[in-house]
């Protein structure tokens, strides 16, 4: 039997492709939006910053910063699940200079507001409740101080990335 | 201009993160609102072709809604977003700012309901439109 890779070379390999996905988004850069990985579990982090508040009274995130958080953490997710075999077996290449694949297009998005959102960071986690070659549909919750008391969730359609020909 | 108009612009135009995006409030009246977001490389959600990410259409989005609920003369004061659904129709034009009508198009004591749609410089093909409830205060 073939003897496992040593941990750090699996570690490397995967946050290399995490980094490579997210890393080329301006807009990801711009809200310093991050993901933890555990294994194959990625959670959004987005670090609070004044420049997200939307309701300075209260103050209170801005519900299309809530919006922008969810969807593209349903679809780095989406993504991230798409390519997993692919990083895990070494078929997709992680270099710098070569584009990673596209990330999917999405159709549309539904967010539901719970409660404001506190000038806090905020976490959310996606869930891929259907994913075929065309299409995926993504639930995806958003929390603060509390996991159990969520202050957001959505729900997304997304249309795959086509292989290059 | 109605202090009601007033009070929404001044209260659109203080929102840091419209501000930091360059949203600018080109119309508003008693239940419509306009705004505009220039096109801006931080915004880019695709690489490889400079097109904005979904999650920047959203902001824009929410914004000019909640300027509509908030410029509607049954609407008291401020507000907060229930539910907003996107639709994604195609993808905005690199370089082109998006402009976005929002109107709400009923309203009851405690919930608003909002459409809008946002445009490029193709103004027959819509980039994206959305629908969304929004809460109402009383009056004051």
């Amino acid at each position: 039997m073939k003897r496992p890779e040593p941990v750090q070379v699996i570690k490397q390999r995967r946050d290399a492709a995490l980094a490579a996905l997210v890393g080329g988004v301006p807009y990801i850069q711009y809200l310093d939006l991050r993901f933890d990985r555990r294994g194959d579990e990625l959670t959004g982090v987005l670090p609070y910053n004044d420049k997200l508040i939307g309701n300075p009274m209260l103050p209170a995130l801005h519900g299309g910063v809530t919006a922008a958080f969810l969807e593209l953490t349903a679809v780095v997710t989406l993504s991230w699940a798409y390519l997993w075999e692919d990083i895990e077996s070494g078929a997709l290449e992680i270099d710098p200079s070569v584009a990673m694949p596209r990330l999917p297009k999405t159709v549309d998005f539904t967010v539901d507001y719970l409660r404001s959102g506190l000038p806090r960071d905020a976490y959310a986690r996606a869930r891929i409740n259907r994913s075929g070659r065309r299409y995926a549909s993504v639930h995806v919750e958003a929390w603060q101080d509390h996991r159990s008391k969520l202050f957001a969730q959505g729900t997304g359609h997304f249309v795959m990335p086509q292989a290059r020909t | 201009m109605s202090d009601k108009t007033k009070f929404a612009r001044q209260f659109i135009e203080a929102i840091p993160h419209s501000r930091d995006l360059g949203m600018v409030l080109e119309e508003i009246e008693e239940g419509v609102a306009t705004i505009s977001m220039p096109y801006d490389q931080r915004l880019i959600g695709d690489p490889e072709t400079g097109v904005i990410s979904g999650g920047a259409v959203s902001a824009l989005m929410d914004t000019c809604c909640g300027a509509a609920v908030i410029s509607h003369p049954a609407n008291g004061g401020a507000t907060a977003t229930l539910d907003l659904r996107i639709d994604y129709m195609r993808a905005a034009t690199p370089g082109q700012s998006l402009v976005t009508t929002a109107t709400c198009y009923h309203v009851t004591r405690s919930v608003a309901f909002v459409r809008a749609t946002a445009w490029d410089d193709d103004r027959d093909n819509p980039v994206a439109s959305a629908t969304g409830a929004f809460t109402v205060e009383g009056k004051r």
